[in-house]
């Protein structure tokens, strides 16, 4: 029967329901700063948005998209490649450019599209594909879709990947590599600079996706490849807007003049409408503030810090390095979902992870910092967790 | 050269011990209909062939995987 395969999980949504918890899609009632709002009728701390430096209420950022909005319109009702280019979504592609240090660059209407899109574009039949096995959904999606020979190298492992590029012989100088900055679910970040070193060796072309890493690390916000001073290694960056820069979108730029070739072979490009003049303006203007405000940055890790500490210190069951991602790891799934019930009701929202989001057979309570929180909303978000654990719902440095 | 029924018998063994049901594993065995391998489980084991033979199965030959069988020919023609 066609419905079949999704009764596992209508099965797990009515479990949901009988236990009166909704974890996925947790309706926000209303958004009090970029670090509260009411969700499912509880006031909370919000711990699991990726609004890394707290622009979604910066107060320029909402300026300059309601004066796009009266000069512009709400929408662009089109294609880039018909009537949905205008001025800001070209301007925007030039500071994007600019702010990378390269001369080439595509904005698209989400970064899912944008990651998706290049993967499924760069690489086809014929051609090979290597990416890290903890690769995001857009990623695997856009590679599936290029037709490309898709080969999984473990995750953060520069020598399993040399390996692979290895077995290739040849075929490795045309191999596309795909690695990410930070890792979305636990946090960590990739080994670049051992990356870097061995894409050097066997050639090929590198492609980085920072979307989790953009504003968050490197001297000027540019993210993991930066901050790893491997920049010219990379071949395409990919990243989105709907994180570091508070609205929707995203974009890949490149130091290759053939992108501009390449945008009009991108089908998620090509057919869906250009984002709205609104969003634009409010991520250039985020754009311009990342640039120019690194104390944004400091602020964020010394959250990181604080959070990452603070659980570790417990005992919990954290990834190995600080970072804007605070993921604890649990085994039992029913365990997973108490907690998270129980951090709603102590004013604390996480997102709960569950195979196969997780990059594991294991559960997470994900905590994605911010900018914008104080010191004293981390300190409750550490005291809900000394509660569950003073519940027994965690019991220390084993994943339960 | 290494022929299918080594390819065969050398799977057979690896997956033991994931053979929690203790089935009697042959070419026909489903990897997982009958031994019960998640999603996950399989790529595990698909890296431990990788590492045993030296070479890199694509994710796109995954698909057309069902039995134990159906992966020997794959491993098979990757390694000739």
């Amino acid at each position: 029967m066609l419905f079949d395969k999704f009764k596992p999980m209508a099965d797990f949504q009515a479990e949901l329901a009988e236990r009166n918890v909704a974890p996925f899609g947790a309706v926000t009632e209303k958004i009090l700063s970029a670090t509260e709002g009411v969700v499912q009728g509880h006031n909370v701390i919000l711990a699991g948005t990726n609004n890394y430096l707290g622009l979604s209420f910066d107060p320029r950022c909402i300026k300059a998209a309601q004066d796009a909005a009266t000069r512009w319109g709400t929408g662009t009702t089109g294609s880039r490649l018909a009537n949905g280019s205008f001025v800001e979504h070209q301007a925007l592609e030039t500071e994007i450019a600019q702010f990378y240090g390269v001369d080439n660059a595509i904005v698209f209407s989400t970064g899912y599209t944008a990651t998706m899109g290049m993967c499924a574009t760069l690489a086809g039949p014929g051609d090979v594909i290597l990416l890290d096995a903890d690769s995001h959904a857009s990623i695997y999606t856009g590679v599936k879709l290029s037709g490309a020979e898709i080969i999984r190298f473990k995750h953060s492992d520069p020598e399993d990947l040399a390996k692979r590029l290895r077995r290739l012989g040849d075929r490795a100088h045309q191999a596309l590599i795909i690695a990410e900055g930070i890792y979305s679910m636990l946090g960590d970040v990739a080994p670049l600079r051992e990356i870097a070193a061995v894409k050097r060796e066997y050639g090929g072309y590198l492609f980085v996706d920072e979307a989790h890493s953009m504003g968050v690390m490197g001297a000027t916000g540019r993210g993991a490849a930066q901050a790893a001073g491997i920049e010219a290694d990379v071949d395409f960056f990919c990243g989105t807007f709907s994180k570091s820069l508070g609205a929707i979108g995203g974009f890949c730029v490149s130091r290759h003049a053939e992108l501009a070739a390449i945008r009009f072979c991108i089908k998620s490009y090509i057919f869906t409408a250009s984002s709205s003049p609104s969003i634009i303006a409010s991520t250039r203007e985020a754009l311009r503030i990342t640039a120019a405000e690194p104390e944004l940055q400091t602020k964020l890790w010394d959250n990181c810090n604080r959070l990452y500490h603070g659980l570790k210190s417990m005992g919990l069951p954290v990834g190995p390095t600080a970072s804007p991602v605070v993921a604890v790891t649990l085994e039992d799934r029913s365990r997973t979902i108490d907690c998270w019930k129980a951090l709603m009701q102590a004013g604390v929202y996480v997102n709960l992870v569950i195979p196969p989001a997780s990059p594991s057979t294991n559960f997470l309570l994900r905590n994605s910092v911010s900018a914008a929180h104080s010191s004293a909303q981390i300190d409750t978000i550490i005291a809900a967790y000394a509660d569950l654990k003073a519940a027994g719902l965690i019991t220390g440095t084993q994943a339960d | 050269m290494t022929d299918y029924l080594e390819y065969l018998n050398f799977l057979c063994s690896a997956l033991e011990s994931q053979n929690k049901n203790k089935l009697v594993l042959s070419e026909d065995t489903s990897l997982v209909a009958d031994i019960g391998l998640s999603s996950l489980e399989v790529m595990e084991f698909i890296e431990k062939i990788e590492d045993h033979f030296d070479i890199s199965i694509p994710l796109n030959i995954l698909p057309d995987v069902n039995t134990i069988g159906d992966l020997a020919t794959k491993v098979k023609q990757l390694n000739l």
